[in-house]
């Protein structure tokens, strides 16, 4: 990838760009033709009801979809961090242990404590991951995704599993913590709401390519009361299908 | 207004409860559950056995050809370990289970990780492994007496040949058990096929590998008391033999004494192991 801005696209400065991008299981053709590009530090959000397919794209930009058939160009860089659903931290390994998993040199354990400090763990270094609640755990897991100065950060549903009050919680630790590493983000998630409140920019996943790509401008703190937000929202609900709403778009929709 | 207990008694009417809305009280419910852990539990049915035994001597209702009362047995060992017999014994005997619990666990170990980690070698391995299983260790000795003679070098072999079994079966299984989003995980912070093992496979493995311990440190023993009882000129199953051929119940049962110690010593030297090693778990034996 080009580290010189000058004479080049916005496109091929990317740091994710997908083209015609295919990815099938059997008969079933999950991706089928998707076109993306998240330039570098943008957040994006994705999108799309249960099976439409945001998992095997995220998957393919992490390079995990083995032995999944497909084709289609990807460009991603290979500093990637990825965020689980669930925390997935080692549990015989401490917090510290699991933040520097996979990291080496002599500051690896330095960088480790200062990105558990970051999430606010501070001081809990030695603990076991099952003496945490979900909420601490998933912190861990953004710590050890975040030591690593990846440049593209992607997070499948990070906080699905979380109560109501520390999913708020979350995302502003999650704004915050972006703000500050600056990766390009892409956010899979089925919560509207999460969606417009944190990301850039707002992609709909529908049968196997990005039904809608909806820039979210909106000032810093997103109120949910506002007209501008309604009206997102409507639109966004609106290409998942609910409300029941006829679609804009140029295909028709199949029920 | 005059209460009645259950047993029918009458309250006097200055305790019975005042008029108007009932008392508050928790609803109580009979306990399933086990309840509490009694305090060295472990060790009540072990001293009630040996109270009975001494009992029985006491009062001269065993034998004491058949069986000698506790404090002969004790004296007897007392004689073995002063005439330097027992000792000597038990040095042969400790280090051939050693030796063949080296062998034994060094080679279900590998042989768990080639065939827990690789398909092929699943392929190779898993299928004599679990021929080998259903063939008894012991019904082995007349064809290892055959290769190897009567030597040590048998005796090794037979106690690791019972030995590498349990170790590589749940070691075995511990490894098909490991959570395969760790290894997706292991794959996403970039560790190689070193890290993966040293970091994911091994500690994942471990809880397992501990349990086939237990069963392997039980196992040599046992192999221990028949190799020692076929072809020996030392070791605790010889003593115990030669014994035999005197009348001496009493030096039968001081083997048997050790035998019973050593493999409770070495079960619970596996768990203390266990307990320090797996203390990330936080199960219900808490």
């Amino acid at each position: 990838m080009a580290a010189d801005a000058r004479g080049l696209t916005e496109e091929d400065r990317a740091t994710v760009r997908i083209e015609n991008l295919v990815r099938s299981f059997g008969d079933r053709r999950v991706l089928d033709g998707l076109d993306l590009s998240i330039a570098p530090g943008e957040f994006v959000a994705l999108l799309g009801r249960s099976g439409s397919g945001k998992s095997t794209l995220l998957r393919a930009l992490a390079g995990l979809d083995h032995e999944v058939a497909g084709g289609g160009g990807l460009a991603a860089p290979d500093d990637v961090s990825v965020v689980f659903q669930d925390a997935r931290l080692l549990p015989w390994k401490r917090l510290l242990g699991n933040v520097v998993l996979g990291l080496t040199g002599p500051l690896a354990e330095e960088r480790g404590r200062a990105a558990l400090a970051e999430v606010g763990l501070a001081g809990r270094e030695r603990a076991w991951p099952v003496e945490l609640s979900g909420g601490e755990q998933q912190r861990v897991s953004l710590a050890r995704s975040l030591v690593r100065e990846p440049r593209l950060l992607l997070a499948d549903e990070p906080f699905g599993a979380l109560d109501a009050l520390t999913r708020i919680r979350m995302h502003a630790l999650l704004r915050r913590l972006c703000e500050r590493h600056r990766p390009a983000v892409l956010l899979v998630t089925h919560d509207v709401d999460e969606a417009i409140a944190l990301a850039d920019r707002v992609l709909v996943l529908d049968r196997g390519r990005i039904a809608a790509d909806l820039p979210v401008r909106l000032p810093a703190p997103r109120d949910h009361a506002g007209a501008e937000y309604t009206a997102l929202r409507a639109r966004l609900l609106d290409r998942l299908g609910v409300r029941g709403t006829p679609s804009t778009g140029p295909e028709e929709e199949a029920a | 207004m005059s209460t009645t207990t259950f047993d029918g008694r009458a309250l006097p009417a200055a305790q019975a409860p005042p008029p108007g809305p009932a008392p508050l009280r928790a609803p109580r419910r009979r306990r399933l559950g086990p309840g509490k852990p009694v305090r060295y539990g472990w060790a009540i049915g072990p001293v009630l056995l040996l109270a009975l035994w001494a009992a029985g001597s006491g009062l001269g209702v065993f034998d004491v050809r058949s069986l000698p009362a506790p404090w002969t047995i004790a004296s007897t060992a007392r004689d073995l370990v002063d005439n330097g017999k027992l000792p000597s014994h038990l040095a042969t005997s400790a280090q051939r289970a050693l030796l063949g619990l080296l062998f034994g666990v060094a080679a279900g170990l590998l042989l768990a990780l080639v065939s827990g980690l690789s398909r092929l070698g699943e392929a190779v391995i898993d299928g004599p492994v679990q021929i080998k299983r259903s063939i008894p260790s012991l019904a082995l000795i007349p064809l290892l007496i055959l290769w190897f003679g009567i030597g040590e070098t048998m005796k090794v072999i037979t106690i690791a040949l019972g030995v590498f079994v349990p170790v590589y079966i749940h070691t075995h299984n511990g490894l098909r058990a490991i959570d395969s989003r760790y290894a997706e995980l292991a794959e996403t912070v970039r560790l190689g096929r070193l890290g993966f093992v040293r970091h994911v496979v091994l500690p994942g493995a471990l809880p397992g590998f501990l349990l086939g311990m237990r069963f392997a440190v039980t196992g040599a023993w046992l192999a221990l008391v028949v190799v020692e009882q076929v072809n020996a000129t030392s070791g605790i199953g010889y003593m115990m033999e030669l014994a035999r051929t005197y009348g001496q119940t009493d030096v039968i049962i001081v083997g048997l004494v050790v035998y019973g110690l050593l493999g409770l010593a070495s079960d619970a030297l596996v768990r203390l192991v266990e307990r320090r090693a797996l203390s990330w778990r936080r199960t219900l034996a808490g």
